[in-house]
């Protein structure tokens, strides 16, 4: 049943993307210039492919909703980027790399991109350090790495707790530069609205404004998506207020299948929410887990206790206990459903919402009595501070509370090995695609696949499919183009004239994630899907009728703008409960009640599920395609961090 | 708590704005600045009204969206903070807070508490990069750099590009920003030998962008959220001779 064709080449492992490489089709120099490229987002997979594809001498066309490329989205992540340079000697290498991340993602992703994206990861650290990037540095003057959760390595590079930030300023930098000599034409505060479908191949796209709220039309041999995830579409996430997932919710609607829309990871580490009106969740880097040890109360008449008074004896150091091999430091999802399970079984600490205490301690005083107060500040120092300004507590005296929260988003388009979608002319990179997570990503992994795609990989794909195609000339007042615009325009009306206008957009936002917190957050279960269907399709109804937007759309209208993000979430978030409701397993973070054992731990079922579930847009209802997985090199194995 | 806020209203750049005023009960200490506005905000959409527009994104002080001048203070008065830190706690109850833009014509109001700063983007466009392309970079440990250079070229780099140097300035200079590029550069020897051209071009394009020159009022240091150093500016100032 399966149309899915991933064109990954075939051969021994290490040889596969030097071969692919050679049988891609180039574009001459002279001729590149003809070529025009939209991308949309500039995060570190936008702002680094605009700067390659600048360099080559093709002509971009870039955009992002924010007033500047540099405050995408990746600007905030904190602990690190992997990189197989092995400077530490410590066994690490291309394979182990790749080893981790397919074992990390629970046996869901495809082994010929994730070697890959192994293989690029080195380059990666090389090309960020000649753009002027400040790693962390020994005395020697050589570049120092950590380890990083769920490694047994230390392949981690960072710039104190602001790696994100350091990458993308470089990205930024050179993309920058491209802008200065005129390859890339960008443009901020514009959102993507759109895609123009020509001849069943993405020509171009249709976008707004955010300041004047006028639409415009934007057209190009072909287009690349790279939005970031919809961790948002759960309402509370460590993600930046206006990430969203419409640019890949339109892209679904035109022809491009959705991957794992249900594969979503909770973060173990982020502050609790402490009340109704939070608008985000802060995340408390995972590096943290390197030193800090996590326990609840043994008693429950211990929680509400001030922790200082607890005895020792009566601590629980549950991951400790639960997984002595990898203990503070096993993969997220794992810390995440022991947390959950913990605070579930009522020996939670904190403030109580909705009866509950959502919180565990991370301690520090163990690591600061060995290597003392100072070498602690060295090492923790800003994410210490962090913590204390939002919290108003010093973890140096009281050891921090923490509770999982969403955070990333392995699902996403479905690509094939040139990271280009179903809709032909359509790519997909950094969070906004599928491809190399699985069911779940290891930390510092994600900054290295987005900088992976957008210097190393699309640029060469991207040329392969601009040399293999001819292109008609196409002008404003195609129909196709006409007919994209207006459904853009009719969409718009509708959020400004909804027939019962009552509530405002964080009204259903917070409906939304809601209900996906409970049924399609750490743990899930077939009867909870099956009703959260039911009311998201409610919601929805609900939405369009009463969605109520003030001020005018020809205009700087944030409210609209939330509202069209939210009406996309609200479909989303269905998907992702139906496609967890269709996988009958427990595998990485998706962890289904049904399917984990006595212990709390995955059952994967390889017999029935050992596949990508790819899902079609039908306006009935979306229709499912499975891309079976092949492990040729690695041999699935029960994933064992005890 | 309650609080009286006199917010920046403008319709667009061509219009004059003034401050209107709004009362919100019920905010607790845990509340951040922002979200007290987001929920004034969804006391507006009740009363059938356009919400007040104001820059943000993370909301952990590292995008360099979020720009209010509170009471007079870029970021408000806490020092080393930018306004989506800030929580309510700061504040007494009863606080009058008058909350305006940043204020420089370099940095023009597009609505309400929201200002262009692509000023800053063509800043950098002029030079603010090591001039590397794709795939030509030697193996990173060949070069290396003395930790204490690399610590102090991450010191410059921190910068969030949020402007706030420029709105408390009364010359409306863009130095600080552009100083903390330069010398983050400067520093580093992947980013040295483009450094004197790289000092001219930006600091030429701050000047045709309109920002003000730089007289020692040392205010921006003071309000800037990432403690960026006036030794930048020292350095960018020896590089240009
Ligand atoms: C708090 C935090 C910490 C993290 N720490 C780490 C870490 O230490 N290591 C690691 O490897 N990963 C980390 N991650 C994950 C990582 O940061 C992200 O996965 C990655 O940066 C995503 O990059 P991106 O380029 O795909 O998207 P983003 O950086 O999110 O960029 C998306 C871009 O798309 C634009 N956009 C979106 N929709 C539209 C639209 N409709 N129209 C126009 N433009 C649009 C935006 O303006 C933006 O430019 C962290 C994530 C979070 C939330
Ligand atoms: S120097 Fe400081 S105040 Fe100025 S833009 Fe940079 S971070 Fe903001
Ligand atoms: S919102 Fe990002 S720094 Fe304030």
């Amino acid at each position: 049943m399966s149309i899915l064709n991933a064109k990954e080449p075939i051969g021994p492992l290490e040889m596969r993307w030097k071969k692919h490489l050679f049988d891609l089709a180039l574009v001459a120099p002279q001729n590149r210039n003809k070529h025009k490229i939209i991308v949309i987002g500039t995060g570190l997979a936008g702002a680094s492919l605009c700067a390659t594809l600048g360099e080559a001498g093709y002509r971009v066309s870039s955009f992002c909703f924010q007033d500047s490329p540099r405050r995408a989205h990746s600007i905030a992540a904190q602990g690190g980027i992997n990189a197989t340079k092995n400077y530490q000697n410590d066994g690490d290498s291309v394979w182990r790399l790749f080893y981790d991340t397919i074992k990390g993602g629970d046996f869901r992703a495809r082994e010929s991109n994730v070697y890959r994206l192994a293989e690029l990861s080195a380059n990666i650290i090389d090309q960020a350090v000649a753009q002027g990037v400040p790693f962390a540095r020994e005395y020697s003057g050589y570049l120092v790495n950590r380890s990083f959760g769920g490694t047994q390595v230390s392949r981690t590079f960072y710039a104190r707790g602001q790696t994100g930030q350091q990458l993308l300023l470089g990205a930024y930098g050179a993309m920058s530069r491209q802008v200065e000599s005129g390859q890339v034409t960008h443009h901020s505060r514009t959102e993507m609205l759109e895609i123009i479908t020509i001849d069943s191949k993405a020509r171009g796209v249709v976008v707004r404004d955010l300041v004047s709220g006028e639409l415009s039309t934007h057209l190009a041999d072909c287009v690349v998506l790279c939005t970031g995830g919809y961790s948002n579409a759960y309402y509370l996430s460590t993600n930046a207020k206006g990430c969203n997932t419409s640019a890949t919710w339109r892209a679904f609607k035109q022809g491009a299948y959705f991957a794992n829309p249900g594969f979503t990871q909770i973060h173990p580490t982020c502050i609790p929410p402490t009340g109704e009106n939070q608008s985000k969740l802060t995340l408390m880097s995972e590096s943290l887990r390197n030193d800090g040890r996590i326990w609840a109360p043994k008693n429950k008449a211990d929680c509400e206790k001030n922790p200082k008074d607890i005895k020792e004896e009566d601590r629980d150091y549950f991951l400790e206990r639960m997984y002595p091999a990898f203990s503070n430091l096993v993969p997220r999802d794992v810390a995440s459903r022991t947390v959950k399970y913990i605070c579930d079984e009522g020996y939670g600490v904190g403030v109580k919402i909705h009866n509950q205490r959502l919180g565990v301690y991370l301690d520090f005083s163990n690591v600061i009595e060995k290597i003392g107060l100072e070498a602690v500040e060295e090492k923790y120092g800003n994410l210490f501070e962090m913590y204390e300004r939002i919290t108003d507590e010093n973890p140096y005296e009281t050891p921090m509370k923490i509770y999982p929260a969403p955070h990333y988003s392995m699902g996403g388009l479905w690509v094939d090995y040139n990271l280009m979608t179903t809709l032909d002319g359509l790519f997909a990179a950094g969070e906004a695609n599928f491809s190399d997570h699985g069911a779940n990503r290891l930390g510092a992994s994600a900054l290295m696949q987005g900088l992976a795609d957008g210097y190393f990989i699309l640029p060469q794909t991207i040329a392969n499919y601009l040399a293999r195609n001819t292109f008609d000339d196409i002008d404003e007042n195609h129909d196709q183009v006409q007919a994209a615009l207006s459904s853009v325009k009719n969409r718009i009306d509708q959020l400004m004239q909804a027939p019962d206008a009552q509530h405002s957009p964080e009204y259903f936002h917070q409906k939304l994630g809601k209900v996906l917190w409970e049924s399609c957050g750490m743990s899930r279960e077939k009867g909870k899907l099956e009703q959260a269907i039911v009311e998201l399709n409610d919601l929805k109804r609900e939405f369009w009728q009463k969605i109520k937007v003030t001020g005018i759309d020809k205009d700087l209208n944030q409210t609209l703008e939330r509202a069209g993000r939210v009406a996309d979430f609200i479909e989303l978030g269905e998907l992702m409960c139906k496609d967890a409701l269709k996988r009958e397993e427990s595998c990485g973070a998706h962890a289904r009640e049904e399917y984990l054992s006595s212990a709390g731990e995955a059952k994967r079922d390889d017999e029935n599920f050992s596949f990508v579930s790819a899902w079609e847009y039908h306006k009935e209802s979306a229709k499912l395609h499975e891309e079976h997985l092949h492990f040729e090199f690695i041999k699935p194995t029960v994933r064992n961090y005890k | 708590m309650i609080f009286t806020l006199h917010i920046w209203r403008q319709k667009s750049p061509q219009v004059e704005g003034n401050f209107s005023t709004y009362t919100i009960n019920d905010i607790d200490g845990d509340t951040s600045f922002l979200e007290m506005l987001d929920q004034l905000n969804e006391q507006l959409i009740h009363q059938d009204e356009d919400c007040i527009v104001f820059d943000y994104d993370c909301r952990e002080g590292i995008c360099g969206a979020c720009s209010l001048v509170i009471n007079g203070y870029p970021h408000g008065e806490k020092t080393a903070t930018t306004t989506c830190q800030l929580y309510m706690r700061e504040y007494k109850n009863e606080t009058e807070l008058w909350i305006e833009p940043w204020r420089a014509s370099s940095f023009p109001v597009l609505k309400d508490l929201t200002v262009d700063r692509s000023a800053f983007d063509r800043i950098i466009q002029s030079g603010g990069y090591v001039s590397v392309h794709t795939g030509s970079a030697p193996e990173a440990n060949n070069i290396l750099v003395k930790k204490n250079t690399a610590d102090e070229a991450f010191s410059a780099a921190e910068c969030i590009g949020c402007g706030a140097c420029v709105a408390v300035c009364p010359n409306a200079s863009a130095t600080l920003f552009v100083a903390a590029k330069i010398s983050h550069l400067d520093l580093l020897p992947q980013g040295k030998i483009e450094t004197t051209e790289r000092a001219h071009n930006m600091t030429q394009q701050m000047e045709v962008e309109g920002f003000g020159s730089c007289s020692n009022h040392r205010h921006c240091e003071r309000v800037c959220p990432k403690g960026i150093s006036l030794q930048n500016i020292t350095r960018m100032n020896n590089i240009l001779g």
